[in-house]
């Protein structure tokens, strides 16, 4: 095994995002080419077999989701990343991994859209999708990463609730933040903390596949590991085997909701900014959190009292870190790299506490301080 | 030998919750199953060291009723899941059984890179010309003119040939047969299992219910006999004429070649990466 | 606006797709992040064809941590055609300074200018014309002040290809040498101000 490298090195978002991955104990990643999020697959083909771990490029995004979700059954820690159409493509089995509770993680760097859209331009398009892309209700975890050291630290964190809480955990990078470089130190391994799932401590034969701990989340078995079990995304019993039992199949929805519901404190997380005595704020997420904070600063020199709450889950949204803004903040505003995904959230849970203006931009344009420091002034 | 066949399907089906099973009666699935119970059984594997995935369909059910590690995954991806899980774990021996939309149309383009990246895996495609589950809609191996519930003018579509698609695509191993050539099966499936790279084994299954009815070709009884009565194998083929072949079932190993598996030329890789630093 | 970032320093190096100007801004990047310790951000921004076509490449440098990554006001141009040139001159704040290859840019728009033959160099002098970027790296990080020339040059070394290290070693010595001879206090102080020449 090689020595991972733990000194000071000048990495893009999406290389950082490949250590993290490592960091975190992934070995199996599976991806196709796809602007911009492909340094992610041609820094992990390198580095993956000197780790002991396994890269494939598969045929398309399909595959790749298919191949992570068996690797993951087979015990191994997983990931794919891709961009705005192969995160299309890759719903249908990321609904399977919900279902079926897979750990694994996904990567979308955003770039504009809809369809091929702008592949070389920055956009937050794909926040609403990762919510709810996939068929049907299912629980799961979105995190925004906003700078290469977020890439880093943010894809371990995203292994380990995904590890936790047996979900897929979608990581949403863009353009601006996959490409900027910047100088982050990696921690030794050791340094590193890591979450695994939870194995079966019973007999084989006292097994029960899909039955909660105290905290609605199944013990996981690895296939080959003698806990002989079916793996199935047909609504299933504790055993995993399909059913059409009403009760049994309210069971199944109940606790993949509750499981994530009972995990809101460490799955929520949020970077406050200036807040303390804050009359407006900006609530923004990804690379655009970025230009606020620096609009912030801006407008606090012109005698503005404005703050900032930097989101880092998206979902579940963090509907508690979220009010106390709105409550004490005259006006709040949205920017986002989209026509308003998570603006709409930020409306949703406004009970009329404060006024909340969208701002966003769709033309493949990065943010600006300048015109979020000017719309602050206005507020 | 010595043990019946009742008895290896009793050591390998699943006693707890999850019967009865859905295949109809006459169903060729069930024979598909048996036969590869009784390759795993005269390999001697362990039930531990058995992966079982299917996709969707009447085949997808499969791996419910089977005492191994079972994974039914999405339609037409099996192969994709399949694939993660070899890689990730070599040491398991890893089963695919899918029909022939599930393999062919929405998984065709995974189906065809699985034979190209020859990782060591055994796919039984259950070949019964039709979606069955979902109502009787063509697939694409329904034959040119034939009907179904989404062709009730008659079949305006060509044919795939499952086992030549995996030849030219690149399987290590090849081979057809029919569920009326029951015993055949469980050697090829045993032949297949044993290959080391990507084997494919086509078996021509009938459907009476969605497919045989509605073209006038009988009950389960009837659509065996026509198998038995249709069929030559590989070595009698070589000898007749492309017209002589005309609506014959070649039965028999199509394909068995040794080429590079990529698990093992992926250990290679890994030698390598080690060795140069990542730098070449 | 008072431009509270004072310790932040801007540079844009900018030309044509294929002329290595992403290689030149990460190696400076890397130069000044890891070697000297600052705060620093790369950014580029690229079309969809791998050669010709506009290029850019960004490095902001801080002794502080960097919110927003990209360029505001340049403080340092480097232009290698004259539609960069064109293009990006008035993202110069007054003060920046304006680099350009002066085999490739005809007609200058400022009189706070260095124009310096990078290209015609790499080519006659060190026999390959691809190593005009680092030709330019050597003066941009010369007139940057903003770089040691040790740390330039181990991060050059540990970003070329093998093989070529003697080389690009080479192109970088010789632009640095060049921005050597020009004495930045004889230029305006201004780019808008051309009286002071």
């Amino acid at each position: 095994m090689p020595e991972t490298p733990s000194k000071r090195q000048l990495l893009q978002g999406n290389e950082a995002i490949a250590h993290g991955a490592l960091a975190a104990g992934c070995r199996f990643f599976a991806g196709y080419p796809i602007t911009p999020a492909s340094e992610i697959s041609e820094q992990l083909a390198t580095l993956m077999p000197r780790f002991g771990g396994t890269f494939i490029q598969m045929e398309d995004e399909i595959a790749s989701m298919g191949a992570i979700i068996g690797a993951s059954l087979a015990g191994v820690k997983a990931m794919t990343a891709t961009s705005g159409p192969g995160f299309s493509l890759i719903q249908e089995n990321l609904g399977y991994a919900c279902a079926a509770e897979v750990p694994c993680v996904v990567v979308n760097v955003m770039r504009g859209g809809p369809s091929t859209g702008l592949p070389t331009s920055p956009a937050q398009g794909d926040v609403q999708m990762a919510r709810w892309g996939t068929h049907g209700d299912h629980p799961i975890i979105v995190l925004a990463v906003s700078t290469v050291s977020d890439c880093f630290t943010t894809t371990i964190k995203a292994f380990n609730l995904s590890e936790q809480f047996r979900v897929p955990v979608i990581i949403l990078s863009d353009e601006i933040v996959a490409h900027t470089r910047e100088c982050v130190e990696l921690p030794a391994p050791e340094e590193v903390y890591i979450i695994n799932r939870i194995r079966p401590n019973v007999p084989p034969e006292w097994y029960k596949p899909y039955e909660g701990d105290s905290r609605g989340i199944p013990a996981m078995a690895s296939f080959g590991d003698g806990y002989r079990h079916h793996i199935t995304g047909l609504v299933h019993d504790d055993h995993g085997f399909p059913t059409e039992n009403p009760g049994e199949i309210l069971n199944f929805h109940q606790r993949l909701t509750q499981k994530i519901t009972r995990g809101f404190p460490e799955i929520m997380m949020t970077r406050s900014y200036r807040l303390e005595d804050a009359e407006v704020a900006i609530i923004a997420y990804g690379s655009v959190a970025r230009s606020a904070m620096r609009a912030v600063e801006e407008a606090r020199q012109q005698g503005i009292r404005a703050g900032l709450l930097q989101l880092i889950t998206l979902f579940p949204f963090p509907r508690s870190h979220v009010t106390p803004v709105l409550k004490h903040c005259r006006a709040v505003l949205v920017p986002e790299m989209n026509m308003g995904q998570i603006s709409r959230e930020v409306q949703r849970v406004n009970q009329s506490f404060c006024a909340v203006v969208k701002h966003n931009r769709v033309d493949g344009q990065v943010i600006t301080p300048d015109e979020l420091s000017t719309r602050l002034i206005k507020l | 030998m010595s043990v019946s066949a009742q008895t290896i399907r009793h050591e390998y089906l699943r006693h707890n919750k999850k019967f009865p099973h859905v295949w109809c009666p006459g169903c060729g699935n069930g024979i598909v199953m048996a036969a590869l119970l009784r390759a795993i059984y005269r390999m001697e594997l362990s039930k531990d060291e058995v992966v079982l995935t299917s996709g969707i369909g009447c085949s997808g059910r499969m791996p419910t009723y089977l005492d191994f590690n079972t994974l039914h995954s999405t339609h037409g991806r099996a192969l994709t899941f399949a694939t993660g899980v070899k890689l990730a774990n070599p040491a398991l021996n890893v089963v695919v059984v899918m029909g022939d939309g599930d393999a062919t149309a929405i998984g065709g383009n995974h189906f065809i890179h699985a034979a190209r990246r020859n990782l060591n895996l055994t796919a039984i495609i259950i070949n019964n010309s039709i979606y069955g589950m979902t109502g009787g809609q063509y697939s694409p191996t329904t034959p040119f003119g034939a009907q179904s519930t989404t062709s009730i003018y008659g079949h305006i579509e060509h044919a795939f040939s499952i086992a030549e698609l995996a030849v030219t695509a690149g399987a290590s191993f090849v081979a057809r047969s029919t569920v009326y050539h029951a015993q055949l099966l469980d050697k090829l499936i045993e032949q297949a299992m044993h290959k080391q790279g990507f084997a494919v084994v086509e078996v021509i299954s009938n459907c009476h219910v969605q497919y045989g009815r509605r073209n006038q070709l009988g009950g389960a009884v009837d659509m065996l006999k026509s198998y038995k009565e249709n069929s030559v194998t590989v070595a009698r083929a070589a000898q007749l004429t492309p017209e002589e072949l005309e609506g014959k079932t070649t039965i028999g190993v199509l394909a068995d070649r040794q080429l590079p598996v990529s698990t093992e030329e992926y250990e290679k890789i890994r030698l390598r990466a080690e060795q140069s630093g990542g730098k070449l | 606006m008072k431009k509270n970032q004072a310790s932040r320093y801007e540079i844009r190096f900018s030309g044509s797709g294929g002329q290595g100007l992403i290689t030149a801004a990460v190696i400076f990047a890397e130069a000044v992040g890891v070697y000297d310790c600052q705060f620093v951000c790369q950014t580029q921004s690229y079309g969809p064809e791998a050669r010709g076509g506009r290029s850019k490449a960004e490095v902001v440098i801080s002794d502080a941590p960097i919110d927003y990554p990209k360029a505001r006001r340049l403080d340092l141009l480097l232009a290698m055609n004259q539609a960069a040139c064109d293009a990006y001159f008035r993202d110069l704040s007054p003060g920046g300074l304006l680099v350009v290859d002066a085999t490739l840019v005809e007609q200058y728009p400022t009189s706070r200018i260095v124009a310096i033959p990078f290209t015609t160099i790499a080519k006659e002098e060190l026999g390959r014309e691809m190593v005009a970027n680092m030709v330019a790296l050597g003066a941009v990080g010369v007139l940057s002040g903003h770089v040691h020339a040790a740390s330039l040059e181990k991060a050059l070394l540990a970003r070329v290809p093998i093989g070529t290290e003697e080389l690009n070693q080479k192109a970088l010595q010789r632009g640095m040498t060049e921005a050597a001879k020009v004495q930045l206090d004889t230029l305006p102080r201004s780019i808008f101000n051309d009286d002071e020449v």
